[in-house]
């Protein structure tokens, strides 16, 4: 359970209070739109959470829901549910509301570990990583050789000094 | 079949073994995939910079297709129709579909209230696979999909569910009188369409800004403005005061985005450290750059935490800020329309087509701006 919100805890509960208030609404000018032309204005959130849904769909596999929401949307995306060490970061962030640091902030050291989490599960189905491919190392030779090099040259003498300290060290 | 696959920042492949897509409402369709494209904001996904982007994604929100199968609840498409599907996922009922703002659709992303849902764009989007693939499933498909008329090259029918939009309402958001000056920060697509299209609202001078000498080439020729390259003028805001006697740009268009470059606090912090929504360059350009009283329209992409933005000259300068996803789905007749008029050529935007197989190299061709790439277009296997 990652949030414990229900529909009643959405309520706005108008009642139009403001309707005894001298000179409410003389200004109104309804030319005043600074949505133009992007919303067919209706005021259809006046009338609150209150359309006829679509059919709802099934619910088969973990969704995290928004806790500024009270329910799951009609439909949503099935792919990769939350699993592992970055799973329980994903469940932590979503206590939070979309406005909190709380919410954002583990969900990118979610995927951090989600990557690792990537990698080891490709070991373990016996498949290695083709880093070459997967980071387009093909179409950068094709298309940007001499930064290629560069950057291989660059790699390959940090590499060689570390491997240098750590060597030294080891005799010492 | 064949999928795009997310393994990491930078790291994509194309999976052979991906699970075919299942119909899991009576509003869905199946589509079989003919066209998808690389978008620029795909690459905020790829570089890592979206919250919740969970590895094994399939990205590509810019896709048409055939319909294949649809759900019990489908009325308006048939098995065999060719359709451009808009990249907002949207029910067409809810208090903000039913005033046409498909962007923004109250029951299609229960992971945050402040997107709605979009194809293969993180769990911060609703986690559905995207178009990057040889199968699709498209939620809602009586709502958004639009079946490409006869006359139309797919080519341009995959440019108009998010490029063309995108740009066109960037252009409508600006409010743009006849004889307003505008500048676009960003020659990405996105940018150069949003700067064609604004000379149909009927700006008097189009100034597009990027760092990308290529682009900015491409960009004047296509959009028929000026091009300047930020790294030849000094201070952008200062040379943009210059040329419109001191007062600032009626109209500033932000179509860059979290990752734009030229200022090395906001790349550390937005882009490295993601201790803020993106880098915010670009915006502060914009904001910086438009008159008093003006109009700065956002539709680069950011991140959902909070981002550093000169608020204060916001207030003080009386600017209106409009921003919003484009509402495709509300847009699409009048592009059509414009498309076959002749008015717009969206397929001329396209340099790459590229096997979905060859998907790794695609990503980073684009993502690092090699071989003069504008936009790629992945074609899957049997399209």
């Amino acid at each position: 359970m990652t949030d414990q919100t229900t529909p009643e805890d959405f309520i706005n509960d108008r009642q139009w209070r403001y309707s005894h208030i001298k000179g409410w609404g003389i200004d109104f000018d309804p030319k005043n739109d600074p949505t133009y032309p992007l919303k067919k204005r209706n005021n259809a959130e006046h009338q609150g959470y209150s359309w006829q849904r679509p059919p709802l769909q099934e619910e088969t596999v973990e969704i995290l829901k928004s806790v500024e929401r009270p329910n799951l949307t009609a439909v949503y995306g099935t792919s990769n549910p939350p699993i592992g060490l970055s799973g329980v970061l994903r469940r932590i962030a979503f206590q939070y509301s979309e406005s909190s640091y709380g919410r954002w902030l583990p969900l990118v050291l979610a995927d951090r570990v989600n990557m690792i989490e990537g990698i080891l599960c490709d070991i373990k189905k016996g498949h290695l990583p083709n880093l070459v491919n997967e980071l387009g190392l093909r179409a950068e030779w094709k298309h940007n050789k001499k930064s290629l090099i560069g950057k291989s040259i660059v790699a390959a003498v940090m590499i060689g000094l570390v491997a240098y300290q750590f060597c030294s060290k080891k005799k010492k | 079949m064949l999928a795009m696959n997310y393994r990491g920042p930078y790291r994509v492949r194309a999976d052979k073994n991906a699970p075919l897509p299942e119909i899991l409402h009576p509003q869905d369709a199946i589509v079989r995939v003919l066209r998808s494209c690389i978008c620029g904001s795909d690459l905020h996904l790829y570089h890592g910079l979206v919250p919740d982007t969970r590895v094994g994604s399939t990205f590509g929100h810019e896709f048409i297709g055939e319909v294949v199968e649809v759900g019990a609840g489908i009325e308006s498409l048939q098995v065999g129709d060719r359709v451009m599907v808009p990249f907002n996922i949207a029910c067409g009922k809810c208090a903000f579909c039913r005033q046409e703002l498909y962007g923004n659709c109250h029951e299609s992303n229960p992971e945050a209230t402040a997107v709605g849902g979009i194809f293969g764009y993180s769990h911060t989007a609703g986690g559905y696979a995207g178009g990057q693939a040889e199968y699709v499933r498209v939620p809602y498909a009586d709502v958004g999909p639009v079946v490409i008329p006869d006359w139309m090259d797919p080519d341009d029918a995959v440019l108009l569910t998010d490029v063309v939009p995108t740009g066109y309402q960037a252009a409508e958001m600006a409010g743009i009188q006849p004889g307003d000056t505008v500048v676009v920060f960003g020659a990405g697509p996105i940018g150069i369409m949003a700067a064609k299209c604004s000379w149909l609202f009927g700006a008097g001078r189009v100034i597009i800004i990027d760092q990308v000498d290529y682009r900015l080439e491409f960009a004047e020729r296509y959009a028929q403005c000026e091009a300047v390259n930020f790294r030849s003028i000094g201070d952008p805001v200062v040379f943009v005061k210059t040329i419109t006697d001191s007062l600032g740009a009626d109209v500033c268009i932000d179509a860059v985005g979290c990752e734009a470059a030229g200022n090395t606090m906001n790349t550390l912090l937005g882009r490295y450290l993601m201790l803020q929504g993106g880098s915010t360059t670009a915006l502060h350009w914009a904001i910086n750059s438009v008159k008093k009283g003006g109009i700065v329209s956002i539709v680069g992409v950011y991140g959902p935490i909070d981002s550093l933005v000169p608020i204060g000259n916001v207030l003080n300068k009386g600017i209106s800020i409009r921003a919003n996803q484009a509402s495709v789905k509300r847009l699409l007749p009048k592009l059509i329309q414009h498309v076959q008029d002749g008015i717009i050529n969206p397929k001329e935007l396209i340099t790459h087509r590229v096997p979905l197989e060859e998907v790794a190299d695609a990503y980073h061709i684009f993502s690092s701006k090699l071989d003069n790439c504008i936009k790629t277009v992945l074609i899957p296997p049997f399209a």
